[in-house]
């Protein structure tokens, strides 16, 4: 009778299993999906997920990065590695105004260089692949706001969230009916900690971009936050450099993201790291701070 | 696949819990989340921080932990949550998801929600104010939805000055109110959100309680016993996807909803109803043996067959329903009232059907738990009804079975979820209050139903036949003390309820030391012991369980007359032959040693007789053959003699 059986889970698998079946629904019920895909450790995450819903077909869907041209650049480079390693079609989408030199944090505000690149930017590539459901990497945990989104986000024909519309969510049975022109967005991460992410990224070996891991890195303070420098950091008047072992908790542009202090330098590191953390992930992320109640303002004019 | 600092204790090889939290800002639940999160160390102080700004602006004194729960900006400025919102803590024992359920409007309807994926329901009571109708409501709708356990949090001790007699006073209230709700398992903490008492932390004020603290009791509860029980048993894959990659690679992909299930089992695909093998089964991308719910797997079948998005793939001898009209109890959610007529789509696991409700038998007040006649429900109404089905659906009754026995409903229109329903017992068709006399109140006997029990006899009745799907049967074990009965019944039992088959054993050692400890081993004393199994397991079978008697039963009229007890259609003697010589080298438990010495008198095959069956079912020599081979061809009689064959 072989070896005996076992029928327990442990809560990594339990989320597996109910990311799976969130990721298989989406595939199942609507008529063209895309997996959006923002190069993080969720995004690597979650595509290790839809590998393991379609075993041994193909993802059913694209991979869409709506790219602001301002990332870091080992983002780039490990986007296309990974892209290819996981065998996804990869859709890139870039704002027409990324081309525009103007259109930048420090001359637009972050607010609106947000609102250019990223929140418009990411409905018009949505209209313009037609997709009906995209699948993303946000999960409640990380942000006060997010307690209460659903895992089918609704989205009306404007893109926009509105709270009060949402639709209550029982089981597993989830609702996925549109009429044309709305969409959805599905969060099949909805219940996973920044904890569950890095245990999984360790129990299966999933590759993150390097700027997770610490090293020295010349960074640059600034209302706060420590900045990282790259070749186009626009440094102001009276701003010094300075080397810091350090890491990314959460990865955006390189011009808005910042940097935490760590020794963080392996997967492992992080795990451990992390069960001591003090502070929240999007602690790093300007944009987070720019106004009180700011991710839910964004939320509703159709930002992630 | 694991790195090599990948261990048990680094991971912590926890379980989630999940539990709601049903209350009102008023009983201090957002104050008790917020010290959960708080003292497990969830908060982040970035979070902390500006809570601690926000209380000195307002020119409080400490931080308000309530505030920490509070998400929405619409929410803040009200002061009041309107939305379930999940929360995210974990201690080295358990991972917890949160559900708060708002206690303001959109009330019930929040409750139903926050209900449907929980393990386990916080109901927490201003201890000031004592057991009200929203407590009772609360405890009322997480029993609906099936959430098998209560903590009920007797909150703000500290107002009433620790008193055990208000705490008390509060359980008893509660008790006797919970005495009508299907939910079973209650347990009381008496604590002060604010100051800290019994939350996480033990609370010195209250001597007098030694029970544990509310977080010990979440991290205690045992999750999987229920799921053991239940979930385990009746096997349900509905068919979610179809991975088609290549002209030679068909596999169907989905959730199990329940059970087990095995590379080489017996499965039917419904509702086709067409009977194929399980070739192989893929989970996390390679070929596994078996696999559980609530994995998420994908199953290739040996023969060739039309299998799409919700299909349910079973095991022959346990189905589901299949049922064109449902009786169900409705959560309504929204505005535009549910009416008899109208028409819904209802999801139900990967199904979209289109559905009209026939009628509506009464509306329940979650208060006071009255029923009133209602010609439509409203919004966070809660009634009875009767809905057809324009396709038919596979399901189980929901308090068997959380994901097959429920649905949601759609309005085909705006698209909204409208409203939750949980699918009960089709036997136990409601009818009219006008039409019910008080001789309908006993079991119905139809003219039918008398025929079907004259015909067969001892049959189970009907509607426990409806309800565990399967014919009841006594499996009979006699042979020699050591023969190897109470191993084959273990295995029996074992395989019986991996194939979704509820069965109990009556093992003849374990009988001697409760029902029967006042018999010996006189031949007159022996007829009692077989006629008291025999009664038991008749018992059983009448219920619908099959029971697996292990009882040495030397003599054969003993053994005739528990044919005769039990009915001769459901009975099945097994022989368990083993040499005497073979079980008195085994002596197991010592007792042919103590025999031979004199210990003990009439010992079968040593000082009293032992005569074997001539006719047996089956004769299971185990001295010639391996455990395993021994269950096969006991599996192999049952399985040719129908014993165990879905009644249909």
């Amino acid at each position: 009778m072989g070896a005996p059986e076992s029928y327990h889970l442990t809560h990594l698998e339990q989320l597996e299993a109910e990311s799976i079946h969130i990721i298989r629904e989406v595939a199942a019920e609507f008529e063209r999906p895309v997996m959006l895909y923002s190069v993080g450790k969720d995004s690597s995450v979650m595509a290790r997920l839809a590998q393991k819903a379609f075993y041994p077909a193909p993802l059913p869907f694209p991979l869409l990065h709506v790219d602001t041209g301002l990332k870091f650049p080992e983002m780039y480079e490990f986007r296309d590695r990974f892209c290819g390693e996981v065998g996804a079609n990869l859709v890139v989408y870039q704002a027409p105004e990324v081309a525009d030199p103007a259109v930048n944090p420090w001359d637009l505000g972050t607010v609106r260089c947000c609102a250019l690149l990223k929140t418009r930017a990411l409905l018009d590539a949505l209209r313009a692949g037609g997709y009906d459901a995209a699948l993303g990497g946000a999960r409640r945990e990380e942000e006060r706001s997010r307690a209460k989104e659903r895992v089918y986000s609704f989205r009306d024909a404007r893109g926009q969230w509105d709270p009060k519309r949402q639709r209550p969510e029982l089981w597993n049975l989830y609702n996925g009916r549109l009429v044309r022109g709305e969409h959805m967005r599905v969060f099949p991460l909805s219940n996973w900690t920044e904890l569950d992410i890095w245990l999984y990224v360790e129990r299966e070996a999933i590759p993150v971009v390097p700027l997770y891991f610490a090293r020295p890195r010349p960074v640059v303070v600034r209302d706060g936050q420590m900045i990282p420098v790259y070749e186009h950091t626009r440094l102001h008047a009276g701003e010094d450099l300075r080397e810091l072992m350090c890491r990314c908790r959460t990865l955006g542009c390189y011009t808005c993201t910042g940097v935490i202090p760590s020794t963080a330098a392996t997967v492992p590191d992080i795990v451990a790291e992390m069960r001591t953390a003090r502070r929240s992930e999007r602690i790093t992320r300007i944009i987070d701070h720019d106004q009180d109640g700011s991710m839910e303002q964004k939320k509703r004019e159709g930002y992630f | 696949m694991m790195g090599s600092s990948y261990s048990a204790s680094s991971t912590g090889q926890t379980d989630i819990l999940r539990f709601m939290l049903a209350g009102s800002v008023d009983d201090g639940k957002s104050t008790l989340i917020g010290r959960l999160l708080h003292d497990t160390g969830a908060v982040y102080e970035d979070h902390l921080d500006s809570l601690r700004r926000r209380a000195a602006q307002l020119g409080q004194a400490g931080p308000d932990l309530s505030l920490l729960t509070d998400g929405l900006r619409a929410e803040r400025e009200q002061g009041i949550t309107i939305d379930v919102a999940y929360r995210y803590f974990a201690t080295p024992k358990r991972r917890f998801i949160v559900a708060d359920a708002p206690g303001h409007e959109q009330y019930t309807r929040n409750m139903a929600t926050a209900a449907s994926t929980a393990d386990v329901a916080v109901v927490l009571i201003d201890a000031t104010r004592g057991v009200l109708t929203q407590s009772k409501r609360h405890a009322f709708i997480a029993s609906l939805l099936g959430v098998p356990h209560q903590i009920v949090a007797v909150n703000k001790m500290d107002l009433v000055g620790y008193a055990e007699e208000v705490f008390e006073r509060i359980r008893a209230e509660y008790l006797t109110f919970a005495d009508r709700l299907e939910c079973r398992h209650f347990t009381f903490v008496p604590v002060s959100a604010l100051a800290g008492d019994n939350v996480v932390k033990p609370g010195v004020k209250m001597p007098w309680y030694s029970g544990p603290t509310l977080l010990s009791c979440l991290e205690q509860l045992d999750r999987g016993g229920l799921r053991d029980c239940l979930g385990l048993v009746d096997l349900r894959l509905p068919v979610q996807y179809v991975l088609r990659p290549s002209a030679d690679f068909r596999g169907y992909a989905g959730t199990l909803a329940s059970g087990i299930i095995r590379t080489g089992d017996e499965v039917l695909v419904l509702p086709g109803g067409r009977r194929t093998r399980v070739r192989r089964l893929i989970h996390d991308r390679r070929d596994v043996q078996y696999a559980f719910a609530p994995q998420a797997i994908a199953v290739c079948l040996e023969d060739e067959i039309d299998v799409g998005r919700g299909d349910m793939i079973v095991h022959p001898a346990n189905l589901p329903w299949l049922a064109e009209e449902l009786e169900l109890i409705v959560v309504w959610m929204h505005e535009q009232p549910l009416r008899p007529g109208c028409e819904y789509l209802i999801k139900q696991t990967t199904n979209l059907v289109h559905a009209r409700p026939s009628q509506i038998h009464y509306e329940i007040d979650p208060d006071t738990l009255r029923r009133r006649p209602a010609e439509s429900l409203g919004l966070n109404a809660i009634g009875r009804m009767t809905c057809q089905l324009m396709r038919p659906l596979l399901c189980d009754e929901y308090s068997r079975n959380r994901q097959t026995g429920a649905v949601i409903f759609v309005d085909p229109i705006g698209n909204f979820t409208v409203g939750a329903g949980v699918i009960i017992d089709r036997s136990h068709r409601y009818r009219r209050p006008a039409d019910e006399e008080p001789a309908d109140l006993a079991p119905k006997s139809t003219p039918d139903r008398l025929g079907l029990r004259d015909r067969v006899g001892l049959d189970t009745p009907p509607q426990r036949l409806a309800l565990l799907r399967q014919r009841a049967c006594t499996i009979w074990l006699t042979g020699l003390s050591g023969a190897g009965k109470s191993t084959l019944a273990s295995a029996l039992e074992e395989r019986l309820l991996a194939g979704g088959y509820s069965c109990v054993i009556l093992d003849g050692d374990r009988l001697r030391s409760t029902l029967n400890r006042d018999l010996g081993f006189s031949p007159a004393d022996r007829k009692e012991n077989i006629r008291r199994t025999a009664g038991l397991a008749r018992l059983f079978n009448e219920a619908g369980v099959t029971a697996i008697v292990a009882l040495i039963s030397p003599y054969r009229e003993d053994r005739q007359l528990a044919r005769q007890a039990i009915g001769c259609e459901r009975f099945v003697e097994v022989y368990v032959d083993a040499p005497l010589d073979v079980c008195e080298a085994r002596d197991p438990k010592g007792l042919y040693r103590r025999a031979r010495a004199g210990d003990l008198p009439q010992f079968t095959g040593v000082s009293a007789p032992y005569e074997p069956p001539e006719r047996p079912d089956v004769r299971i020599p185990t001295a010639e053959m391996p455990p395993d081979a021994a269950l096969e061809r006991l599996w192999a009689v049952l399985d040719k003699r129908g014993a165990l064959l879905e009644h249909s």
